[in-house]
């Protein structure tokens, strides 16, 4: 199986020949997977060199002449050190694009923290109107690549990652999905976490849901789940803890809740090591997931 | 593709009193001028852009990075026609479209939202490169930048870029006050020469070397011109 970064240069590659809309721009990263692609579509693949300000202000520059501009880089690169023109180049000129990050949270432990991204999607929820695709599997990614690329002019943010399920779930329509009901609570497994829940709530009375689309966060969902089970909800998140809490939150107003947000730790944890190391340093292995949610629904 | 314009018998002795209707005041600082001269004969003479074909694919655009100081932009487009003159006296108000800081959503004719320094010529460069790349040759990219704007790094990532990428169709207008606190020793045209682009210096309220400075040809590079006006005050 291909990674989700490769599934994403092959099926980009691919559409860039059908779709004359689309447009990619790099900054280094990636760029010799995508050199054929460049080839054959010289002025659609852009490469700025090692200039992040840049690839965001080429996007948005291309987004005004009418194209739809798929900008990638690692995620620190994409939404972190560039982020005012993430907020002014897109959001306030009223104009869309496709952000595709790789490295996520913690994909290279032993590069270290600067090429970790923890804080991507909160950083995101400070703005209006980005969607928020969350794959939990390279054919989930595929599937919301190219949603993204079909979306109109609409602000999207694909966060891929070395992380992955070992199965793909069908996606449908974008919807948070049950994967499993029960009634003492519900937990709520975000894309590459999926498998960690299913095996940390094997055997306990709760729903699970799956979220491979984060933003727009699916409130009806959630409502629903929290109106058939106990209103005790469990965030699992790949990135940093709590993210979605305000979301869930307004989700739920109206009916009395208990929320419990895990992911990533606000903390650094200055290690290095491998992915499955910092996951369970971070209480997100199945183990840890086990307690943390049975201690919480007592 | 030729400019096409809605007469409203204004002209370059009218913007004076346009500039008067939103300040309030007869006389204006340099500060608030100083990209006069450079957008008149932008609007008059060089862009083929106006409010009659101000959406098609294949106008010039005009890219106004330096938001800060508006008036003169909102007198010469509203000179031209892009809007209403009573549009003006309404200028900063809770109510009126034109703000301290332009709103492209908000104002015909405004190509960016602008007013953090640093954006506007990014965005030129990945206009032209969109432009180039739906074979919208025959458009023209113009960024106005001020000399202290250039500080801002983000500017020097899309110099180098336009100038190895050689982005014929974008062009550069620095206006230049002295307002850099450190300065550009060697001139700021050296900046742009270095990475590759054609570069000269004139008097910023001269409009025939204005005109001759914007129509030089640069064939196969981006242009930048450097007008010089007052020093800040």
């Amino acid at each position: 199986m291909d990674t989700m970064r490769e599934r994403f240069i092959s099926v980009t590659s691919r559409l860039l020949d059908e779709d004359r809309r689309l447009a990619v721009v790099l900054a280094e990263i990636s760029m010799d997977g995508f050199r054929p692609a460049q080839e054959r579509h010289p002025d659609r693949v852009i490469n700025v060199g090692i200039r992040e300000q840049l690839l965001v202000g080429v996007g948005g520059g291309l987004a005004l002449t009418g194209l739809r501009p798929v900008l990638h880089t690692f995620a620190s690169f994409l939404v972190e050190r560039p982020f005012e023109q993430v907020k002014l180049d897109f959001g306030h000129q009223g104009t869309g694009g496709v952000l595709v990050s790789a490295s996520a949270s913690y994909d290279w432990p032993a590069g270290g923290f600067t090429h970790m991204a923890p804080g991507d999607v909160a950083l995101l929820d400070t703005l209006d109107g980005w969607t928020v695709h969350v794959p939990g599997h390279p054919d989930e990614a595929e599937a919301l690549l190219r949603h993204a690329y079909a979306a109109g002019d609409d602000r999207v943010y694909v966060r891929l990652s070395q992380q992955s399920n070992a199965a793909p779930r069908p996606l449908g329509d974008l919807r948070f999905q049950t994967v499993r009901e029960g009634r003492a609570g519900v937990v709520l497994a975000v894309g590459p976490l999926l498998d960690n829940v299913l095996a940390a709530t094997e055997g306990l009375d709760v729903t699970v849901l799956y979220a491979a689309t984060v933003r727009p966060f699916d409130d009806a969902a959630l409502r629903a789940a929290a109106g058939r089970a106990s209103a005790d909800v469990v965030l699992v998140e790949p990135y940093l803890a709590g993210t979605s809490a305000a979301a869930a939150g307004q989700a739920l107003v109206d009916l009395p809740h208990r929320v419990l947000p895990l992911g990533v730790g606000r903390a650094e944890l200055r290690r290095y090591g491998t992915i499955d190391e910092h996951t369970a340093a971070h209480g997100l292995d199945a183990g840890s997931l086990r307690g943390r949610i049975t201690g919480f629904l007592r | 593709m030729t400019q096409v314009s809605a007469d409203t018998g204004l002209r370059y002795e009218d913007l004076d009193r346009l500039i008067a209707l939103m300040t309030g005041a007869e006389k204006h600082g340099p500060a608030a001028t100083s990209t006069l001269d450079v957008l008149w004969v932008l609007y008059d003479r060089v862009l083929r852009v106006g409010p009659g074909n101000a959406r098609d694919a294949g106008r010039d655009r005009f890219l106004l990075s330096k938001g800060h100081g508006p008036m003169a932009y909102y007198a010469v487009l509203a000179a031209k026609g892009f809007f209403p003159v009573d549009w003006l006296p309404g200028f900063g108000a809770y109510d009126s479209p034109l703000g301290h800081h332009p709103d492209r959503t908000l104002i015909p004719g405004v190509e960016i939202s602008s007013g953090s320094l640093g954006h506007g010529l990014p965005l030129g460069v990945g206009s032209a490169l969109g432009l180039r790349a739906q074979g919208l040759d025959g458009a023209a990219v113009w960024v106005l930048i001020g000399d202290a704007e250039l500080d801002e790094g983000s500017n020097h990532e899309a110099i180098a870029h336009a100038g190895s990428a050689g982005l014929e169709a974008l062009h550069t207008v620095v206006i230049d006050n002295d307002s850099a606190t450190h300065g550009w020793p060697g001139g700021i045209a050296s900046r742009f020469e270095a990475a590759g682009w054609s570069a000269v210096t004139v008097d910023g309220r001269d409009h025939a070397a204005l005109h001759a400075a914007f129509t030089a040809p640069h064939p196969g590079r981006p242009h930048a011109v450097v007008a010089r006006v007052e020093k800040k005050f």
